[in-house]
């Protein structure tokens, strides 16, 4: 009966943090954003500072019309936003924020290799969508993401096993048992790559040419309205939790802080998953969009040869202390 | 030597023990997922209106008429790329088991000749790529 217990609580918070912290993340965009722009962004809705923004756009989205074209392939028109969003939640439930056994979702011993693999799923979402759209952007879109996810995967991938080579093991709070702080200066060059390869698979600026609105509208999305629209937001924002969570229980140490608080390791977590989530908001705000052949070139002549160059680093380095 | 085969298999069975009730979880959350889409969609069609209209039915491209259809022939530019993504993605996953044990006692030097081989073969291919100029977008 406990067991039952145990399991539906961490489902539960599981899911809690799904839902609330993207919502965190882009009430955070809508300010940092507007204030790094000098406005003042979103003042009204609930009162301070428009902290009800996204509640209020939940509602609107809930009320709209949900269209589907005529011309569209229509049951997975309708599907795809699902298949975009629901991968996050599987991925959250295996990022540890903590130490010891209680502070995980669940720990999958495949760990880095479960992560990767779910993740890599959201992207068949947008293509779903651009193919089932029926719509020549939508295509165009739907062509775009697939050529990132094919330039952007491989030097995550390759960054990531850097970080299991290191630690000798794939499961996440495994990673986080192994870990010392010199390996901070050991992975950077991993975590710079595995960082920018991971904003490049979410689509952020400045890597969003599939969504470019001056040139294809808004991609894959271009048909879709009211809660179906809002689902591929969510799964936006809820991927870019999980990004900056990913890169901080591999490449920055989770849980471990300068002073070895004890107790305190989920707030290391959080606050190190916040300062990457403003960094992904920063780049936003300061980076034009990379053209489609800038993107494959910096993927395949500058990322994948520094994530290979890594793999060595580490290598060496853990074979000579060994 | 009849111990370590005995435990290496109550080893294993322990593994299998914790392996799927771990996968179990994951599976629950996956049916918590694909309830709350369902909930939200189907709260989602009580609470909107449904009005549609030929004109909104009809795909949008910028306020015209569209032109044709949208599942058009397109020439993918990039199917070179795909190969390459095929080729280095597949070889890279090999990297995952092999990196927990790479480093283990007895293994050392000849895993790390052995990872500079399996580089070797990797950069080489992506340099032949580059000089071959499939790497500029064309």
């Amino acid at each position: 009966m406990n067991d039952v217990l145990d399991v539906t609580l961490r489902l539960l918070i599981v899911f809690v943090v799904f839902l609330a912290f993207p919502l965190v993340v882009g009430q955070t965009e809508h300010k940092v954003m507007a204030h790094m722009q000098g406005r003042l962004g979103p003042m009204y809705a609930g009162g301070f500072h428009g902290w009800a923004q996204l509640v209020a756009d939940g509602v609107k989205f809930a009320q709209k019309e949900d269209v589907v074209p005529a011309g569209a392939d229509r049951r997975i028109f309708q599907l795809a936003p699902a298949v975009a969003l629901l991968p996050y939640l599987l991925v959250l439930v295996a990022i540890p924020i903590g130490p010891g056994e209680g502070a995980v979702g669940q720990a999958v011993d495949a760990g880095i290799f479960f992560v990767l693999a779910v993740m890599g799923v959201g992207v068949l979402g947008s293509l779903m969508a651009g193919w089932a759209s029926a719509n020549k952007f939508s295509l165009l879109g739907g062509l775009r993401t697939a050529a990132q996810l094919l330039a952007y995967e491989l030097p995550m991938l390759l960054a990531a096993a850097s970080v299991a080579m290191a630690a000798g093991t794939v499961s996440l709070p495994g990673i986080l048992d192994a870990f010392e702080w010199w390996w901070l200066p050991w992975q950077i060059v991993g975590a710079i790559v595995f960082f920018v390869a991971g904003l490049a698979e979410l689509q952020r600026p400045p890597f969003d040419m599939p969504v470019a609105d001056s040139e294809i509208i808004f991609g894959a999305y271009t048909e879709y309205t009211g809660l179906r629209f809002a689902l591929f937001l969510l799964a936006e924002y809820a991927g870019i939790v999980v990004l900056c969570g990913l890169t901080t229980v591999l490449f920055l140490g989770g849980w471990h802080g300068p002073w070895g608080a004890d107790g305190l390791g989920w707030v290391w977590t959080l606050l190190k998953t916040a300062v990457l989530a403003f960094i992904v908001i920063w780049l936003r705000v300061t980076y034009p969009r990379l053209r489609e052949d800038q993107l494959q070139k910096l993927s395949w002549t500058l990322l994948v040869p520094l994530a290979l160059a890594q793999i060595a680093l580490t290598g060496i380095v853990k074979v000579v202390i060994s | 030597m009849p111990e370590p085969t005995v435990g290496a298999a109550t080893a294993a069975s322990v593994a299998a023990a914790d392996y799927f009730p771990s996968y179990s979880v994951v599976g629950l959350l996956a049916v918590v997922g694909v309830l709350f889409v369902a909930v939200a969609f189907g709260a989602g069609r009580l609470l909107r209106p449904v009005v549609p209209t030929p004109e909104k039915l009809l795909t949008y491209e910028c306020g015209v008429d569209p032109v044709g259809e949208g599942w058009a022939h397109t020439q993918v530019r990039y199917y070179v790329y795909a190969f390459l993504y095929v080729i280095f993605a597949v070889d890279s996953i090999f990297l995952f088991p092999w990196a927990t044990v790479f480093a283990a006692p007895g293994y050392g030097a000849a895993t790390l000749v052995e990872m500079f081989i399996f580089l070797g073969f990797l950069a080489v291919g992506l340099l032949y790529a580059y000089k071959k100029g499939v790497l500029a977008w064309t």
